[in-house]
């Protein structure tokens, strides 16, 4: 147990090998044919001959045994290739690649704003000796969890691009454009930080060591910002790996109510399309997000509570587990 | 759930509500929808599907509760018609989840060994994805149309169901009147259909209903994303999506629609939040 980094590693794999093999049995394995729809869609479904089919089929590697199919595919997404897309023909990979940029910078600055202000939350709540601004604090966050975010876009567009004109309301130009869409996907990510953070700071005011550190002569502000915050940081941080998956899956939503070119975007149109190697590719992304983020939450640890450094953070994944389910 | 008819249990009962007008209005919001989904007719007088052009994009007023959209449909009749779409699709998806999962963590805490590791690898592996993207691969198997989008929601959820029922079983299995009906000589699956069961699906309904609201959300922005119903038909996700290219001119056919959907998850949040532990407070 000395030395987790190995251990670590080999369980991002694990996750990464899980998702491919989820996804490969939801998009190839259930039923529905996505030469069809390709097709089908096209030039007409009457022209669609059954040796067109067939030649689409086998150039899909479709008429392979599904073990020899998952065999071969398992193989060429470790080297990073997911096949064409069906739709446009291009390779999904990097038809993914090409759009993270843009995502990269809205869920960047989503997970900002939700650490910002889910944390200003959850402190203001939690220091404030006025019962009536605790209250109301704490019951912002399952009002934040409650809204559609599709509907938020939409409002915040009507508010501050057409009352206001303070934004633009649709595209990717500049920053500006940027604000908007991080503030809607920030919504529900800043709720649930602000509502973990909150109740582990309670936890933590509850502590013996908070009286000894008052009695000694430290002010209120001393203790909840110099001791209480510190302890109380470490569950919430393990949340933003999970959190930072889930601003990647928002994004489709986001993206879409913003007309905003991303990885969100091209889901929700692979999905229309049935394009299935672009949704595996991107399946395989926001696992890959959610792991090489997990590692570094888990290299950050020791740095932040000296106790855990060299010990395996097999704790704090489980607790990021646990709240992520919910 | 008093049938004790003594006057001080009537009280106490009276007393839980008034001190709790939130909840009061949030079983009121729920027992509304629920009637607009089955008798639609009684809500409104307006087509949910042919408009009159002539009254098109009207702001709210007292004949169009709602007002209009583009082609002079009702948004409230809208609306109130959709409940039966989004509900049904709801509910179903909620049964998927607690179906599936509650029989996958039965399996898992009543076997053990090796069946207990297989279901919760998979258990672990369906929450490695975010569950947007889990259900959208779903989607694009199984094909567009409001119960896809059902089930793929349902299975999304799944993963959380099966954890918890299967911590339950294990708690519950080791409790002496298992032992004692063992004991008895009553066969394993007896044990599990009289004793286990019923013991440990509290918890399970109570994930249930807090369920609720986040599928109400999540087949709600699959609806509005298009992968739901087909257009004339009303549902609440594709009503707000009908109104983006009216945003500016008419707030009131996303604003309407949306703020319906809040309120029900909001609604079904707070009654899922009492059912869960204030009752036992008192």
């Amino acid at each position: 147990m000395t030395n987790g980094i190995p251990r670590r590693l080999a369980q991002a794999v694990v996750v990464l090998w899980a998702a491919f093999t989820l996804s490969f049995v939801i998009l190839y394995l259930l039923p529905g044919d996505a030469v069809l729809a390709k097709l089908g869609g096209g030039d007409g479904g009457s022209t669609l001959t059954a040796a067109d089919v067939a030649r689409e089929h086998a150039a899909l590697g479709l008429d392979d045994p599904v073990v020899v199919q998952y065999g071969k595919r398992l193989l060429a997404a470790v080297q990073g290739d997911f096949g064409r897309s069906i739709a446009s023909g291009e390779d999904a990979t990097t038809l993914v690649l090409n759009a993270l940029p843009s995502t990269l910078s809205i869920t960047g600055l989503g997970l900002l704003f939700a650490v910002v202000f889910g944390g200003a939350i959850a402190i203001l709540g939690t220091y404030t000796r006025s019962r009536w601004l605790s209250q109301f604090l704490a019951s912002l966050p399952p009002l934040g969890n409650s809204l559609p975010t599709f509907w938020v876009g939409l409002v915040l567009i009507q508010i501050f691009s057409f009352n206001l004109g303070w934004v633009p309301a649709l595209g990717s130009d500049g920053f500006s454009a940027l604000v908007l869409p991080a503030v809607t996907l920030a919504l529900p990510t800043g709720a649930i930080i602000g509502q973990v953070l909150a109740k582990s700071l309670r936890t933590q005011l509850d502590e013996p060591y908070v009286e000894v550190v008052l009695a000694k002569g430290a002010s209120r502000a001393r203790v909840h910002f110099g001791h209480v915050l510190r302890n109380a940081a470490l569950p919430a941080l393990t949340l933003v790996g999970v959190l930072a998956g889930n601003l990647l899956a928002g994004s489709v939503i986001t993206e879409s109510v913003f007309s905003r070119d991303g990885i969100g975007r091209v889901t929700a149109s692979a999905v229309s399309a049935q394009d299935i190697p672009v949704v595996q590719a991107v399946i395989v992304l926001a696992a890959l997000f959610f792991v090489v983020l997990n590692l570094a939450v888990d290299l950050l640890y020791p740095v932040l509570d000296p106790r855990l450094a060299g010990r395996v953070t097999a704790k704090a994944q489980s607790r990021g587990k646990a709240v992520s389910g919910v | 759930m008093s049938s004790v008819a003594t006057p001080s249990a009537a009280r106490r009962e009276a007393g839980f509500y008034l001190r709790r007008p939130g909840l009061v209005l949030s079983v009121a919001v729920i027992l509304l929808v629920l009637l607009w989904a089955v008798v639609p007719e009684l809500f409104t007088a307006h087509d949910p599907i042919a408009g009159v052009p002539a009254e098109r994009l009207q702001g709210p007023s007292a004949a169009h509760l709602f007002g209009t959209d583009e082609t002079g449909r009702d948004v409230f009749a809208r609306v109130v018609h959709g409940a039966a779409l989004s509900l049904r699709a709801t509910v179903l998806s909620v049964l998927v989840s607690l179906i599936a999962g509650a029989a996958l963590g039965l399996l898992a805490g009543s076997r053990g060994g090796w069946v207990d590791s297989l279901v919760m690898r998979v258990v672990d592996v369906l929450q490695s994805v975010p569950s947007i993207l889990l259900s959208l691969a779903l989607v694009t198997a199984l094909g567009f149309g409001t119960t896809n989008v059902a089930i793929a929601v349902g299975v999304a959820n799944l993963a959380t169901f099966a954890r918890l029922m299967r911590a339950e079983v294990l708690r519950v299995r080791t409790g002496v009147f298992v032992e004692a009906a063992r004991a008895a000589g009553v066969r394993w699956t007896g044990v599990l259909a009289r004793h286990i069961l019923p013991n440990s699906l509290g918890p399970v309904l109570v994930l249930a209903t807090l369920t609720f609201g986040t599928a109400v959300l999540e087949v709600s922005a699959l609806s509005f994303l298009g992968y739901g119903a087909t257009p004339p038909t009303p549902e609440w996700g594709s009503l707000v999506a009908g109104g983006r290219g009216f945003l500016a001119t008419a707030w009131w056919m996303t604003t309407f629609p949306g703020l319906t959907v809040a309120a029900v998850v909001l609604a079904t949040n707070r009654v899922s939040r009492a059912l869960d532990g204030e009752r036992r407070l008192v």
